[in-house]
């Protein structure tokens, strides 16, 4: 086994996701294949190949330090399912 | 601080850049504006949007990075650091990782002008902020998203500093280089400037090191020293009574003065980084790199080694003087005008910067121009006035904006130097007072303060008191 049970339901709370017992069970076994299918790669010699970080071979896109005009608060807010003058209102965050 | 315990301390501070715009869309950064008035879909998270970088802020973290003597990476990589919190619209946060874009940097410290000691820096990496959570709503938290996306250097120093106030030497010293560079407002009250501090206790002698906290939530330089030395003391009573210390976050409470724990973030320190596949790589080459050094500005330590060195300045006056950019710039200007440094350096220390705390104002709007101050100099050094009507005229150029010839003449105030006058005034004191006289005649020459005040006095302060001096002496020593 390339995964345990323990280690998908540690991912599935780190994403918030509420897995039931059989999702779980269904979850580790596919991931268990997808890392057995990824594994393969490491039949490869990688020794002194830079680790890619991008599929696209290109550096540097940037942009000019100008402003550009922003969408303004009612748009910003028109999706928000609990608003409060110009804010998003969230559950309340005790810290 | 405990003696028991060697305290071992290494900061975070995030320096907030003063780009016009957020580091990877277009939106402006400014402070204080209508809360989501500054968004767009980039920095709201929204699906489908495409996060390109701020040009402006990679040469920003170029400048910080050959500030502080760090290697400036050829190729760095932006990564998603993973979590959830309200403040974060995404849900991860683009930052750098495996290869930031500035490291193995060091910082001399110099606490009472004596040996300088080196603080590592281990990287410096760009990210973006997160938005701002505001508490106390009647329906829930508010969260304002105008500061997500706006660019941030974390500056990582290695744990090389051993108490707190070698902490706050640090600190002090980059907020003056940051300043300097003109990368940040250092604004530490509206949290651009901001420090966490990892502090740890070990016996002495041990080569290991202690388990940390990290203090969060400090924004003056004063609680940051009182948050440390409040961590170290709770730490060395913990380890006294045979307990270990966690690690974990702690938030400073600045009402109480103490810091406590911060419960709930700990189990979410799985960050689950990996390359951002919205962003290319950052190459940054030698040509780039060497122009970013051909801009920089003279540093607040060449600064203060130059005004020593050079201009044989004392340590104190050099830090005071180095300490912020436009201060010194002021006073290089005026040194270039009357190469007296250390007449230049006492006025600006003495009567400039004295003025400019009593007026609530900064150098910027000093009403007196470096030219403007050098010629009140010359007069002094010219013997047209007296250093003590000197400070006169300068209060008086101050209130006007006159020069400082125009408010000598207008109000009289030139030196008296003609020695037939002063002979005059001598004359009429020693008459007037017989009694000093045969004081300092039966050997009391502390009198001769006396009658010098009188002289000095009775000429409205326009004598020249070398010339009052010698007259005194003269016409005292003449009668015995």
């Amino acid at each position: 086994m390339k995964i345990q049970r323990i280690e998908v339901e540690q991912v599935a709370r780190l994403a918030r996701l509420a897995l039931q017992d059989d999702e779980l069970e269904a979850l580790t076994e596919q991931m268990d294949q997808l890392l057995a299918y990824v594994e393969k790669l490491n039949e490869l010699d990688t020794e002194g190949i830079i680790p890619t970080a991008h599929a696209v071979p290109m550096e540097n896109a940037f942009r000019a330090d100008e402003i550009k005009a922003s969408i303004g608060t009612e748009k910003a807010l028109s999706n928000a399912p609990q608003r409060e003058e110009s804010c998003f209102v969230v559950p309340k965050v005790i810290e | 601080m405990h003696s028991r315990y060697e305290v071992v301390i290494g900061l975070e501070v995030h320096v907030q850049l003063t780009t016009k715009t957020k580091i990877f869309c277009g939106c402006a950064t400014a402070f204080g504006r209508q809360p989501n008035s500054q968004t767009c879909p980039v920095c709201l998270g929204l699906p489908g949007a495409l996060p390109v970088l701020n040009q402006q802020a990679v040469e920003y973290a170029i400048r910080a990075g050959l500030a502080t003597h760090c290697t400036i990476a050829p190729r760095s990589i932006f990564a998603r650091k993973n979590y959830f919190y309200p403040d974060l619209p995404k849900g991860y946060q683009i930052s750098q990782f495996e290869l930031p874009v500035c490291e193995h940097g060091w910082l001399d410290i110099d606490l009472n002008h004596k040996e300088p000691k080196r603080i590592g820096i281990t990287r410096i990496h760009m990210e973006e902020d997160a938005g701002k959570l505001l508490h106390g709503g009647t329906a829930g938290s508010r969260v304002d998203l105008n500061r997500a996306c706006t660019p941030l250097l974390e500056v990582v120093s290695e744990p090389d500093m051993r108490s707190a106030d070698e902490a706050i030497e640090y600190l002090k010293q980059l907020h003056q280089i940051v300043m300097y560079l003109g990368i940040c407002d250092g604004n530490l009250e509206e949290g651009s400037f901001r420090c966490d501090a990892n502090v740890s206790l070990r016996p002495f002698g041990q080569a290991e090191l202690g388990t940390r906290a990290e203090l969060k939530n400090i924004n003056s330089f004063r609680f940051i020293k009182q948050a440390i030395e409040y961590e170290v003391e709770r730490q060395a009573d913990i380890l006294d009574e045979g307990g270990k210390i966690i690690q974990e976050t702690r938030l400073f409470d600045a009402d109480s003065g103490t810091t406590r724990s911060m419960r709930g973030k700990e189990e979410a320190h799985d960050y689950r980084y990996f390359p951002d596949p919205d962003l290319v790589p950052l190459v940054i080459d030698a040509a780039w790199i060497e122009g970013v050094r051909a801009e920089l500005p003279e540093l607040p330590e060449a600064k203060r080694q130059r005004y020593i060195e050079q201009l044989g300045l004392p340590a104190y006056d050099a830090g005071v003087l180095a300490a912020e950019r436009a201060v010194a710039e002021y006073f290089d200007a005026l040194v270039a005008l009357h190469p007296q440094a250390k007449i230049c350096s006492n006025w600006v220390m003495g009567e400039v910067l004295r003025a400019l705390k009593e007026k609530e104002s900064s150098i910027s709007a000093c009403p007196l121009p470096p030219a403007a101050l050098a010629s009140l100099l010359q007069r002094i050094d010219d013997n047209t006035i007296s250093n003590k009507i000197a400070k006169q005229v300068f209060e008086a150029m101050w209130q006007s904006g006159a020069g400082a010839d125009e408010i000598i003449d207008q109000q009289g105030l030139k030196q008296v130097s003609d020695s037939g006058a002063i002979e005059g005034l001598v004359d009429e004191i020693l008459a007037a007072n017989s009694a000093q006289v045969e004081q300092y005649r039966g050997g009391n020459e502390k009198v001769l303060g006396f009658f010098v005040g009188q002289v000095m006095r009775a000429s409205k302060g326009k004598a020249n008191p070398a010339l009052v001096n010698q007259i005194l002496q003269n016409k005292l020593g003449s009668r015995s």
